[in-house]
């Protein structure tokens, strides 16, 4: 009796002690990565949003004490100002919204088509296929920059086999006109009508916002679909192979067809993984910069600047630091932004029962 | 507290896969480069070493300069390493901002504004011994609120560069090289043939500038604070680009598939091109089969014009030991120096004690000295640059472009960027 009651005291106090020094333990553990994660993401974070309200010119520590505080001095310069500051912030976006706005869907169905296919159980080689379509993604993006502008030249290859067919090709990487600028310049239309020429937003008249992706942008447009397709089809074909053949098989007995199966069963499994591809391929669209930085350098007439890279010659090469900081907030907001509007709608659809 | 500790690993699930988001969402490739990562040169020489940082265009210019300071090295007994850059601006950003940058670097007109204005270079002009004997407009380019800030490293003009076997073959003689714009445009008529156009340039401000210049009209007043762009001279300047194109005698490089007037001008796609003296060396590199003569731009309704270019040698503020590098400067600059730095790698002397010797050892590019004496050089107020990139996508749609509304729009920017540059 007097054991048992001693064993259960030890068993109390020991208790404690462990949960005691568990919290301890716990925090030691969690140290290196919150160490980690505060040197080389949260100062730097509090740094950017500093320079960004700050006329930091770029010489010693932004923390000193000749750095002083401007306010949204920097913001307003860019989206009110009016100049050559606004002008380019405005382009930036512009080309940038239109890639957004091609990239993202094509990508996602494209990597959904390409998943439902390669996941075909009567499909010969199939993992042949997954690698070929997964190939471009692990390629260096660099590298196949440099592939595009050697096929898209003006006497590349693509450019001979359009000549092959006796179509003659545009210079795509020197072609700053906007596609649907030349579509509407095929039927007639040169100039904008007065109410979208003379209305400017960020010093961009609406006739140029809507001028659409230009020729050299478009190449890069097909690029990227080209590059990320891979590695969205490898999240959809996971995600197919977790629906277990008898859901499969349970909607067959209720006589569907197969573009029914697909698109109420099989399509609202997914909807998790279409939520993912299509935040990473926001994310990843919005901050597309080294493929402008190594292929294009934002030219020709600017319609390749996007934001990223706008940030980065802002600072680096016109040494307005606070300018650029500035407009990686604004970008890091709309990427926000966009991704909670777009989970709101994915859920919406959620509620309605799809 | 235990409602925060229970919702830490949330919080911390929820930031860990953002970041995993964000990290795997870079384009799409495993291994995008990251640009900020490129380390800032040889940015940690101990004090009394010196690390000196250049844009190279090439081995040839890398040996020559890692051979003239191991010369200086010898000679004085103080270490310097040479680090070539592979984007000059942003290392030489980082080492500033960092407090470490190297000591001895290239500085270009566009980037001299900026670092001047927020104290990275120490200007160094009144204390060069051999201050009096660079070109006058080249210490100009290099001067900001009247401080000669950093010793001038060699420049070059733009001239008009002539495939020999073209011309003969087109029936034109010596007498037939062109001295005004009707005269110019004649000849790119004759040399254009089905597969070759007669004149190519790149579609910027630092080619077409010469046609500004030779029209007597220009970006920046002498005043250095009023913007003139919008000028009749500069419309006319652009109005004779456009007529060019328009009778398809002239094309932009990229339009006739190459990466610029050198290149175009090599490939036989282009008879005649606008460029500096690097073409040279380029043609010697990749097309040394071209025969080419090189003569002084027409004059246009104003006389001659044309451009210069510059680099500088520059000094950090933060150089540990600015008097080490301010000899090495001097040894860099000196005459000698600069003659072998021509031979090496065709650039020319920025000292008038080396023009002589220049022209002697290299006779068929005197063409390009003889255009240093009526060379403008490029705006270097703090922001210029900005409106120069501006004008030149501009100008990559000149064809289609209605001239005075190119030049009304960047008058206003430059204006703007002077009057913020006070």
């Amino acid at each position: 009796m007097s054991t048992q009651r001693a064993v259960l005291a030890r068993t109390a106090s020991r208790g404690s002690g462990v949960r005691g020094r568990e919290a301890q333990a716990g925090w030691l553990f969690v140290a290196p990565v919150i160490v980690l994660l505060g040197l080389f993401l949260v100062l730097p974070v509090v740094m950017a949003a500093w320079v960004s309200v700050s006329d930091w010119t770029g010489r010693g520590s932004p923390f000193s004490a000749e750095v002083d505080f401007v306010g949204t001095q920097n913001y307003s310069e860019l989206l009110f100002g009016g100049g050559l500051a606004t002008q380019d912030f405005g382009t930036a976006l512009r080309n940038n919204s239109w890639y957004v706005l091609l990239v993202v869907p094509t990508q996602t169905a494209l990597s959904l088509f390409l998943a439902i296919m390669v996941n075909r159980k009567w499909l010969r080689g199939s993992s042949f296929f997954r690698t070929a379509f997964y190939f471009p993604s692990v390629t260096s993006s660099v590298a196949i920059t440099v592939l595009f502008l050697f096929l898209f030249s003006a006497t590349g290859v693509v450019n001979k086999v359009l000549q092959a067919m006796s179509v003659s090709g545009p210079n795509w990487f020197a072609d700053p006109r906007g596609v649907l600028h030349v579509l509407l310049a095929w039927l007639g239309v040169e100039r904008g009508p007065a109410v979208l020429t003379d209305h400017a937003v960020l010093g961009v008249s609406l006739w140029q916002w809507l001028a659409g992706p230009s020729v050299a942008m478009s190449v890069l447009i097909l690029m990227a679909v080209f590059t990320t397709s891979g590695t969205f089809m490898l999240l959809f074909l996971a995600a197919l192979q977790h629906i277990s053949d008898e859901v499969d098989e349970a909607a067959m007995m209720d006589g569907t067809t197969a573009w029914q199966r697909f698109r109420f069963v099989t399509l609202p499994m997914l909807r998790p993984t279409v939520f993912t591809v299509m935040t990473l391929g926001l994310i990843g669209t919005w901050q597309v910069f080294d493929q402008i930085y190594t292929g294009t350098q934002g030219g020709p007439g600017k319609t390749t600047v996007t934001p990223a890279y706008l940030s980065y010659t802002a600072s680096f090469q016109s040494q307005q630091w606070g300018r650029g900081a500035a407009i990686a907030f604004i970008l890091f907001a709309i990427i926000i932004t966009m991704t909670v509007l777009q989970r709101r709608v994915i859920r919406g659809r959620d509620k309605d029962g799809l | 507290m235990s409602t925060t500790m229970r919702r830490l690993p949330a919080t911390a699930a929820l930031a860990a896969s953002a970041l995993a988001l964000a990290a795997c969402s870079g384009g799409g490739g495993f291994d995008d480069p990251a640009p900020g990562e490129s380390p800032g040169g040889a940015t940690d020489a101990p004090a009394g070493e010196l690390a000196v940082l250049i844009g190279s265009s090439g081995d040839a210019e890398t040996d020559a300069v890692t051979a003239a300071v191991e010369a200086w090295s010898a000679e004085t007994g103080v270490t310097a390493s040479v680090t070539v850059a592979s984007d000059l601006p942003q290392q030489l950003s980082q080492g500033f901002a960092a407090g470490d940058p190297p000591d001895v670097f290239y500085v270009s007109t566009d980037h001299l504004a900026g670092w001047a204005a927020n104290g990275s270079l120490h200007p160094y002009g009144d204390q060069l011994a051999n201050v009096e004997d660079f070109h006058d407009s080249l210490r100009e380019n290099f001067t900001v609120d009247d401080q000669l800030v950093c010793a001038p490293k060699d420049f070059s003009t733009l001239a008009l560069v002539i495939n020999t076997d073209a011309w003969a073959e087109a029936g034109l003689g010596d007498d037939d090289v062109p001295t005004t714009w009707d005269e110019l445009a004649d000849v790119a008529a004759a040399l254009t043939t089905d597969s070759r156009v007669g004149l190519s340039f790149g579609p910027e401000y630092q080619r077409i500038g010469v046609f500004m210049a030779q029209a007597g009209g220009g970006l920046v007043a002498e005043d250095g604070t009023t913007a003139i762009v919008d000028s009749p001279e500069n419309l006319a300047a652009l109005e004779y680009v456009q007529q060019l194109m328009t009778d398809g005698v002239m094309a932009y490089p990229a339009d006739v598939g190459a990466g610029w007037g050198g290149e175009a001008f090599g490939t036989g796609a282009a008879a005649m091109t606008i460029e500096g003296n690097w073409i040279v060396g380029a043609l010697r590199n990749d097309f040394p089969d071209t025969p080419y003569r090189v003569v002084e731009l027409p004059a246009g309704p104003a006389g001659k014009g044309t451009l210069q270019f510059t680099n500088c040698w520059g000094i950090a503020a933060d150089s540990d030991s600015p008097d080490a590098a301010l000899d090495l400067v001097e040894h860099l600059t000196s005459t000698e120096q600069q003659i072998e730095f021509a031979s090496a790698f065709g650039v020319m002397p920025s000292v008038r004690s080396a023009a002589e010797a220049f022209a002697t050892e290299f006779p068929e590019q005197e063409a390009f000295i003889t255009s240093a004496d009526f060379a403008t050089g490029m705006p270097t107020a703090e922001g210029a640059a900005e409106v120069i990139s501006d004008f030149n996508a501009q100008l990559e749609g000149l064809a289609n472009a209605d001239a005075s509304e190119v030049l009304a729009s960047v008058q206003a920017n430059l204006q703007a960027a002077l009057d913020a540059a006070g």
